[in-house]
């Protein structure tokens, strides 16, 4: 590794790097601004050192991990999510007494996890990359001792991650028996159709329940409604965005070339993509927690999100690429007018929190109600644009049966998101909860991210074409 | 640059609508009436303008590029067809808004917003001439019309918003993946990514992908016309919504669904939709008997009202469908007076609903001696509704049945007890309602200035285009010459018996 390689890597560094200052820096002084400050400083340098090193790449940096455009962009995506979410973190923990500050020790050191994963060609930097990220995120979902419910999902994260991370080791195993090396690569470069099959397949499958898991996809679901409710509104934020992305971004790699045109795998994806679609649509149909309609839609949208996959076409990697975003931005402005409406004994999860918002809080209710149009996938949001192209790059495919799935699941997923809009829209109810006070900063944060959701919405062309000035290069 | 402003103006119209509420409760209604009234000035202009550039297409057009990785253009223009699309919408705006001035008294700021920005989404759908523009005006005009019902709708209204929804949501997304098979089919036979609507005309296609493609783009409009099967959502709608919604609904949503007909099925699948004629044919001549029978069986005054639209929109796909030039021009007026009749007749029916708090016909009866104008003016309304001589529905239906009669006979007998049936509910209801002895002793007050007003003008209306209806056949008759040149490349034969 020489002087220019370490610069490659200097966007994971600094996050590193940030780690230990925002960890010093507890030990120095405890206090909630200064962390926050520590943190953002710290993930802003990142995010400026990703454009920094936009022109050394690709660079392989020891056998481990490959910096390209590819990565770099979602290291880009990755760092302001997080950076998004220590923010909406400052305005939910501010009411809160105790420690606060570790938090942000546990969201650097996990968004570093989630940086190693998309930078990954390797099973060994993959496996690091996921441990470091579950780890944190234990602690993260965990993060009120005090809270029953935290606790459980906490607990429940802890043990099925720790599963499905047996299993991914185990597929890697039957993987490296078969090709005697650790790189996606080699994977890549096998013919799946011969008769290594007896090896390779059963470990390729195990390996994708260790990432089918950490993405929430049916069956590999269950936990995903728990943790979502469990965790504080922008840990849920968490692991619903950035920890998801990173795990898209590294699946794409891992199957980037051939894998999916195997027709044992093609089957395998389309049942998950399937029952992903329908479970997630319809589970949510019947709750009343906004957090747990939150979980199950995430579950039907990274159906979608397999459907573009599985269309494998030169479109299908743009697709997937906007489509994160989209998701990304949307649910990060979802859990930031959770958190925003939280108060310091509960989060805002009931739907009867909701009643009449518009009338109350007609900016925020706005915001929510743009949100739920973009998960809907109506037009003039972000989501609707990743919408259309999903089932551009299925029908550019001719996956006509997967974007039938895709249309009538997407009605039903309607049906809830409308739900929610009424509410916010119904009369005012008598007893009225006390609002909290918008900080400056979630209300600029939460500002932006409606603003980015209408503006890609209404004209993604500058966004479509930075995906395919990186994305595009991986075809 | 024209067709830019109709729709800005509505849109900021919306915008300072909602703010004005703040200070006052007049000014929304003020700035919307306003707004619209400019636009029909433009309007106006864009018809002056008109006559110097013969030679072109469109009236006027502007062309933007949008987004260039998909060949995504911002393409409006308007023709004849459009033309006559845009008038009637920005009428029945005005409509709209007068009609709630004093029904709506909530949330003022926020009622006017929607009315303005479904009308500028209506607009942009009879405008649009890309057909990625035309979906997203598609689905963008549903938001607002949602929040129109589900705000201020009557006692079932979340059940009728959410249902009406769903429909056009599902049937949209169907269109959706249609437009964007015909797009690569396109881009195959040509290399040319596009959803320019001119540049798609010609497609080549093969049988099966042309009607596979056809009846995604037929659902979507059967859904909004509405066809029968696919209808259900049409009563609840219009019942639930506000007077202003339902006036919208019936007299411009419904008529986006034969507006995609005539501009984008007939003309971009000539083929496909000569093979599904008959089928077509059928399900109008069902339509028109089913909403007629339905209406008759109706106690809500308001829902009855909502059949009768099932049974004339009936009348327009029977056209559209029956491959002649007197059958289109009689689908384009029954289109253009369906709008005016019903509209108003929904409007009166808001008035009684206003008065009353009641659309139940069994509660109603003797209304003739307490509200003579209110009455004299239904009255109007439900004859023109059946189909009096010398207003315009006459017009449209006559010329229908007589386009159809060359197509088959049968269904055109048919279809003629469908009129039939329409004298019978429209007269249930004026007898109902309005004769009678006045059991529950109602004492109500007669329609106001600015419902009569409403009333004066839709009924000269009516009057002109069923004494007068050439300069609306004049002005649809080069996109009608268009259509027809579509139908004579089709080879199938037109004498078809379904």
């Amino acid at each position: 590794m020489n002087a220019t390689d370490a610069l490659a890597l200097l966007p994971l560094f600094l996050v590193a790097g940030t780690a230990v200052v925002v960890m010093l820096g507890i030990a120095v002084k405890r206090s909630h601004e200064l962390t926050v400050g520590l943190t953002l400083t710290g993930l802003a340098a990142s995010f400026l050192s990703v454009c920094a090193v936009a022109r050394l790449v690709p660079r392989q940096v020891t056998s481990l991990l490959l910096i390209d455009r590819y990565a770099l962009f979602y290291l880009g995506l990755i760092i302001a999510s997080a950076a998004t979410v220590a923010v909406l973190s400052h305005q939910y923990f501010a009411k809160h007494d105790g420690q606060r500050e570790e938090l942000y020790l546990l969201l650097v050191l996990a968004t570093l996890g989630c940086g190693v994963l998309v930078t990954s060609v390797h099973f060994v930097s993959f496996l690091l990359g996921l441990e470091v990220l579950s780890v944190s995120l234990y602690g993260m979902v965990a993060y009120f001792k005090g809270r029953g419910q935290g606790l459980e999902a906490g607990i429940k994260y802890l043990i099925l991650a720790s599963a499905s991370a047996a299993f991914l080791l185990f597929g890697m195993a039957l993987i490296y028996a078969e090709t005697g090396t650790m790189a996606f690569s080699s994977i890549q470069n096998l013919s799946l159709d011969r008769s290594n099959l007896a090896l390779l397949l059963p470990g390729i499958a195990l390996t994708v329940t260790g990432i089918g898991f950490k993405l929430g996809v049916v069956p590999f679901h269950l936990w995903t409604p728990d943790v979502y409710q469990g965790a504080p509104a922008p840990v849920s934020a968490f692991v619903a965005t950035t920890s998801k992305t990173a795990l898209v971004a590294l699946l794409l790699r891992f199957l980037a070339a051939g894998t999916q045109q195997s027709k044992a795998m093609f089957i395998l994806f389309s049942v998950i993509a399937v029952a992903s679609m329908f479970a997630g649509n319809l589970l949510a149909l019947r709750q009343n927690n906004v957090k747990r309609i939150l979980a199950y839609s995430s579950i039907a949208h990274f159906g979608y999100i397999l459907v573009a996959f599985l269309a494998g076409t030169t479109m299908a990697a743009g697709a997937v690429a906007f489509y994160l975003v989209a998701y990304t931005v949307t649910i990060l402005a979802a859990f930031g007018i959770v958190t925003v409406l939280s108060t310091s004994e509960s989060d805002a999860a009931d739907l009867e929190d909701y009643r009449g918002l518009f009338w109350r809080r007609p900016v925020l209710a706005s915001i929510f109600t743009a949100v739920l149009l973009s998960l809907a996938g109506i037009p003039a949001t972000m989501g609707f644009i990743g919408k259309f192209y999903i089932l551009a790059s299925g029908a550019n495919a001719s996956a006509w049966p997967l974007l039938i799935v895709l249309v009538l699941t997407s009605v039903i997923g309607l049906f809830y998101y409308l739900r929610i809009v009424v509410t916010l829209f119904s009369a005012v109810p008598e007893r009225q909860s006390s609002m909290q006070r918008l900080q400056w900063g979630s209300a600029f944060v939460l500002g932006g991210l409606a603003v980015l959701l209408i503006w890609f919405g209404v004209y993604p062309a500058p966004l479509l074409n930075l995906i395919r000035a990186t994305i595009g290069g991986l075809n | 640059m024209i067709l830019i402003l109709l729709i800005a103006i509505l849109l900021l119209g919306g915008i300072f609508a909602a703010i004005s509420a703040r200070w006052s409760t007049q000014l929304p209604r003020w700035i919307s009436l306003a707004a619209i009234a400019v636009d029909l000035l433009l309007s106006a202009r864009l018809w002056a303008g008109r006559s110097l550039n013969a030679s072109k297409a469109w009236y006027d057009e502007v062309d933007w590029n949008w987004v260039p990785n998909f060949g995504i253009h911002f393409h409006l223009a308007v023709d004849g067809l459009s033309f006559l699309m845009l008038i009637l919408t920005l009428f029945l705006g005005i409509v709209a808004v007068l009609c709630s001035w004093t029904e709506i008294r909530e949330k003022i700021g926020f009622f006017h917003l929607n009315l303005m920005w479904v009308l500028a989404g209506i607009l942009s759908v009879f405008l649009a001439m890309d057909l990625f523009l035309f979906y997203f005006a598609w689905e963008l005009m549903l938001i607002p019309m949602y929040f129109l019902i589900v705000i201020w709708g009557h006692e079932r209204r979340v059940y009728a918003g959410t249902k009406f929804f769903l429909f056009t949501q599902c049937s949209g997304l169907l269109m959706l993946i249609a437009i964007l098979a015909l797009y690569f089919l396109h881009h195959q036979a040509t290399g040319v990514y596009t959803f320019e609507y001119s540049e798609l005309l010609g497609t080549t296609l093969g049988s099966g992908a042309e009607l596979a493609i056809m009846l995604g783009f037929f659902v979507a409009f059967a859904v909004k016309l509405p066809v029968v099967p696919l209808h259900t959502w049409l009563p609840d709608a219009h019942t639930e919504a506000p007077t202003a919604g339902s006036v919208i609904l019936a007299g411009l949503l419904l008529k986006t669904g034969g507006y995609g007909l005539l501009r984008f099925v007939i003309p971009l699948f000539p083929h496909a939709a000569h093979q599904f004629t008959p089928v077509a044919l059928v399900l109008a001549v069902i339509g028109i008997i089913y909403g007629a029978v339905m209406a008759f069986s109706q106690t809500d005054l308001k829902r009855l009202v909502a059949y009768t639209s099932v049974s004339h929109l009936g009348f327009v796909l029977l056209g559209i469908f029956s491959w002649n030039a007197l059958a289109l021009q009689g689908a384009i007026m029954t289109m253009i007076c369906h709008g005016l009749s019903t509209g108003a007749l929904f409007v009166l029916v808001g008035g009684l609903q206003e008065r009353m708090h009641t659309r139940d016909l069994n509660h109603m009866g003797g209304l003739w001696a307490v509200m003579p104008r209110l009455s004299a003016s239904a009255l109007f309304f439900c004859l023109a509704s059946l189909g009096l001589p010398g207003l315009g529905d006459f017009v449209g239906e006559f010329l229908v049945l007589l386009g159809s009669y060359k197509v088959s006979v049968a269904l055109t007998v048919f279809a003629t007890f469908g009129i039939l049936a329409s004298t019978f509910y429209a007269l249930r209801m004026m007898q109902r309602a309005f004769f009678g002895p006045n059991t529950n002793s109602w004492r109500l007050p007669d329609l106001t200035l600015r419902e009569g007003l409403i009333m004066a003008v839709m009924i000269l209306g009516l009057l002109w285009l069923g004494f007068h209806p050439q300069p609306v056949l004049n002005t649809f008759a080069p996109a009608m010459d268009n259509l027809q040149r579509e139908i004579q490349m089709a080879p199938v034969a037109l004498r078809r018996q379904p």
